[in-house]
């Protein structure tokens, strides 16, 4: 354990970045599991930060802490704290609202809601900000533009959103998820349902989006973490192994586990 | 016995257990054409425009206008009492009710209520509403087509609750979470997002309710009643064709049968076609999420 | 660290809004939940209504009414036993008639038939389900009575000569009675039943069936020895299912039923059943009459709700096993 815990404080390589989100002593239960066993590590701001490590190794569950999605479903506790700029957003007086329009989250699975391409994107900007058609269409287009989708769609904003590809669905759901501003960006495993070519698409718009956002992504894809982040975390059985700066993580990790992750000795 | 004998027995034991099921198939399907057969042949026969035209008390003159008129008006007022009641119990079934005791209780005995006997249904209707208004009113008011179409719609009330909340359970949650992370209130995801992705899920409910009460005659010999004169209004006694069918079958006179299986075709031809009309928007629905 | 006055306004608006829209949830719960409760209050109230409309004669009359086989309107003297006898023998004939035929269609649908032939025909049979009941009275009626008084003699002559079972079958061949009735619910239940073990035949694992076919088993012998013991207790759920509609269905009985109130050994008598009764008199009856018919409907409601559920607790175990 001491071990463990030693393997966190190590000195970061680059310690100029403010942390955007400190995360300190995380414990995640469900229905008696214990899933995420004292987490403790700070995000860059405006940097891609990646989690890595064999399924179930909770990062997944981490990463659905910062946002508090896992509270939609029953006898699920976390314990810990979560600062974002200064404030715990566990607290349950952090509303649900501000938390979920400052990170924003996107899933596995593309998930359109059954509407236009143009009502995906606005429905969410609605329900936070009362805007006129037209500044409506101006929001919904820089998003569209921001996730690399706009040239692809400008023409059928009209259509049902079912019946883009994978690929563009998932574009879709990012720009859904930026159109709303947000300061945070949590990436679910984002390619994990897509073809190579729909893939690095989308390592591309993550690569172009980290200049106005601060990046989370989960992957089971090390090669993706390799190539898209600055950071890299290595999860697990639901602890934090070691946090450090990508290119270290892959060429020098400091742990054995990292390393016989990363070497694919498990996993 | 041999190993040949075993071999030979197994298989006469197993030729003639196929060919009975192959004989209960068409012994049902059998009794499928047979029903059809006699009711579109006495049915067409008896098919004129004066079905449509005259009322029923000119019985003999063959008429069926006010007892169309009648169901018309008590299915689509039932359908409006049950179908945004149903909806919405299904919903809290599939939204709320989805791991609480409340929800699994529930969940059950609309089960039941699903194949509860429908004149049990009619009696209930009666005890509660009939009862109550004729002695408010001084035997004024009694029968109504009113009465009818509640209790019409507590045979559909369960159909509905148990589509909408089978259909609300195939959606993603994947959806759900997606809406959440926007920040969407639960409400607002489960009317715009969560009821829109099983749309024509929930519809196929409504149509299937739809089916079930349009055929019902029990519940509504004493609610409706039975009118032999057109009447829109809803504190009235009420025509409806299955009543009439069930009273032009009680009567002994050949004119009036014919005029029975006339409504029995008009009534079954609808059904059928609702439930043609299902099929086809329920194989329509199972694509749109894979 | 300083938040901006415009950043400070932001986030009031949005908590201000989280509260509202916590509110709008509560209330939206409130009404689902309503709503649902209606469902409830709908079981409940079918019961307790009837047991009201129903009060003078079953606590006036008390036991009497469950065990008398009178039926006098004149006399004010009501019994339950005669049409609570018409309703368990149809629908027992019913069933008799019904699971063995389902299970055949059952067996031809998920075994038997090639792969093209499984949807028409299972749409067919499902097609019978939806005809609605009125139509099977008047089938039964008009069709099926005279059809049924060629073949009395029949049975008569055959069956009626059997120890035992043979007194079932003699009488005048009216065409009308117990086993018409019986046998016009059990095409009317059959769809019920067979949908249900054609459902449940379909849970059963691919694997299961397999290894048993891999040791030389006939189709048959799969059927019987390893698929109808894994579905058994939602076959039976299936059956009582069909007994619960048999029960409580009124317009496909009372046309054929024949409307009297003797209790007979021979099945080809005229009988009665408690929703016949109710649908002929209801209309014409008044005061007493008129809440021993209603009492009957409790009784009606309270036996068809004890098979309903024990066919819903059996069908229930499948559905757990599944989810497994």
């Amino acid at each position: 354990m001491n071990d463990l815990a030693a393997a966190v404080e190590i000195p970061l390589t680059e310690v100029e970045e403010n942390p955007k989100i400190k995360v300190s002593d995380l414990h995640f239960y469900y229905a008696g599991f214990h899933a995420l066993k004292g987490i403790s590590m700070d995000i860059p701001e405006k940097k891609v930060t990646a989690i890595i490590g064999p399924s179930g190794c909770g990062k997944s569950t981490l990463l659905r802490v910062f946002n508090r999605i896992y509270s939609i479903y029953p006898k699920l506790e976390a314990r810990g704290q979560i600062i974002l700029d200064g404030e715990n957003v566990l607290d349950p007086a952090y509303s649900l609202n501000r938390l979920r329009s400052k990170v924003g989250m996107v899933f596995q699975k593309p998930v359109p809601f059954p509407m236009t391409i143009f009502e995906n994107v606005a429905y969410g900007i609605r329900h936070h900000e009362k805007l006129s058609r037209a500044d409506m269409e101006v929001r919904v287009e820089k998003a569209l533009r921001d996730a690399a989708l706009w040239d692809e769609v400008k023409d059928k904003l009209k259509q049902n959103a079912l019946g883009l590809s994978g690929g563009q669905q998932q574009r879709l759901c990012i720009a859904r998820a930026i159109a709303l501003r947000p300061e945070v960006l949590l990436l679910d495993e984002p390619t994990s349902a897509l073809d190579p070519i729909a893939t690095s698409r989308i390592e591309q718009l993550v690569e172009e989006l980290k200049s106005q956002f601060t990046i989370v992504i989960v992957t089971h894809n090390m090669q993706q973490a390799a190539r898209c982040s600055d950071r890299t975390a290595f999860m697990y059985m639901g602890e934090l192994i070691e946090f450090d700066g990508t290119e270290k993580i892959f060429t020098k990790p400091s742990k054995k586990q990292t390393e016989d992750y990363i070497t694919g000795r498990f996993g | 016995m041999s190993t040949q004998g075993i071999y030979l027995r197994r298989r006469i034991v197993n030729v003639t257990a196929l060919l009975l099921g192959g004989c209960a198939t068409v012994l049902g399907l059998l009794f499928l054409v047979w029903i059809l057969w006699v009711t579109i042949s006495n049915g067409i026969g008896a098919l004129h425009l004066s079905l449509f035209t005259k009322i029923t008390a000119y019985a003999d003159e063959g008429g069926l206008s006010n007892a169309i008129v009648g169901s018309l008006i008590m299915d689509l007022m039932a359908l409006l009492i049950c179908a945004p009641i149903g909806v919405m119990a299904g919903t809290y079934l599939a939204e709320y009710g989805r791991n609480s005791k409340l929800g699994a209780l529930i969940r059950f005995l609309n089960d039941i209520l699903l194949s509860a006997p429908s004149i049990v249904m009619g009696l209930f209707v009666y005890v509660i509403i009939v009862l109550p208004i004729s002695n408010m009113t001084h035997g004024h008011i009694s029968f109504s087509g009113f009465a009818g179409s509640v209790a019409l719609a507590l045979i559909g009330l369960p159909v509905i609750v148990r589509t909408t909340d089978e259909m609300l359970q195939l959606v993603p949650g994947t959806l759900r979470e997606a809406a959440l992370s926007l920040g969407v209130p639960q409400w607002k995801l489960t009317v715009q997002v969560l009821v829109r992705a099983a749309a024509s899920g929930i519809i196929t409910g409504v149509l299937l309710a739809l089916a079930r009460l349009a055929g019902e005659t029990a519940p509504l010999l004493f609610t409706a009643f039975g009118n032999n004169f057109m009447t829109v209004h809803p504190l009235d006694k009420m025509a409806s064709l299955p009543v009439a069918i069930y009273q032009y079958t009680n009567d002994p006179s050949p004119a009036l049968h014919s005029i029975a299986w006339a409504g029995a075709l008009l009534i079954t031809l609808f059904v059928l076609a609702l439930s043609l009309l299902t099929r086809l928007l329920f194989s329509r629905k199972k694509v749109s999420y894979e | 660290m300083q938040t901006p006055p415009a950043e400070q306004t932001k986030a009031r608006n949005v908590d201000e809004r989280s509260v509202a829209d916590a509110r709008h949830d509560r209330f939206f719960h409130g009404v689902l939940k309503f709503s649902a409760l209606l469902v409830l209050a709908t079981l409940l109230g079918a019961a307790l209504s009837t047991l009201w409309g129903g009060r003078e004669v079953l606590f006036g009359q008390g036991l009497h009414f469950l065990t008398s086989n009178a039926w006098n309107p004149v006399e004010d003297d009501y019994g339950a036993v005669a049409p609570v006898f018409g309703t368990l023998v149809t629908s027992l004939i019913a069933l008799v008639l019904a699971v063995p035929v389902s299970f055949g269609i059952a067996l031809f649908i998920t075994e038997i038939a090639p792969a093209w032939m499984r949807g028409p025909v299972s749409a067919a049979i499902e097609l019978l389900a939806g005809i609605p009941s009125i139509i099977f009275g008047m089938w039964g009626l008009f069709v099926f009575v005279p059809f049924m008084s060629r073949i009395e003699p029949a049975l008569s002559a055959t069956l009626g000569k059997l120890p035992l079972v043979g007194k079932l079958f003699q009488g005048p061949p009216l065409g009308l009675g117990l086993l018409t009735a019986g046998i016009v619910l059990a095409v009317m239940i059959l769809p019920f039943i067979s949908s249900v073990m054609r459902e449940v035949f379909q849970t059963v694992p691919t694997r299961l069936k397999e290894s048993s076919y891999a040791l030389g088993s006939s189709t048959w012998e799969v059927v019987w020895d390893i698929v109808l013991p894994y579905t058994r207790s939602a076959v039976i759920g299936g059956i009582f299912l069909g007994l619960g509609r048999a029960l409580g269905e009124t317009m496909a009985v009372t046309f054929v039923l024949g409307n009297s109130y003797n209790i007979t050994s021979s099945l080809l008598m005229p009988g009665t059943s408690i929703s016949s009764s109710i649908a002929n008199e209801f209309n014409e009856a008044v005061g007493t009459h008129r809440s021993a018919l209603i009492a009957l409907g409790f009784v009606l409601f309270l036996v068809t709700f004890v098979v309903l559920l024990i066919a819903r607790l059996m069908l229930r175990q499948l559905v757990k096993r599944e989810g497994k």
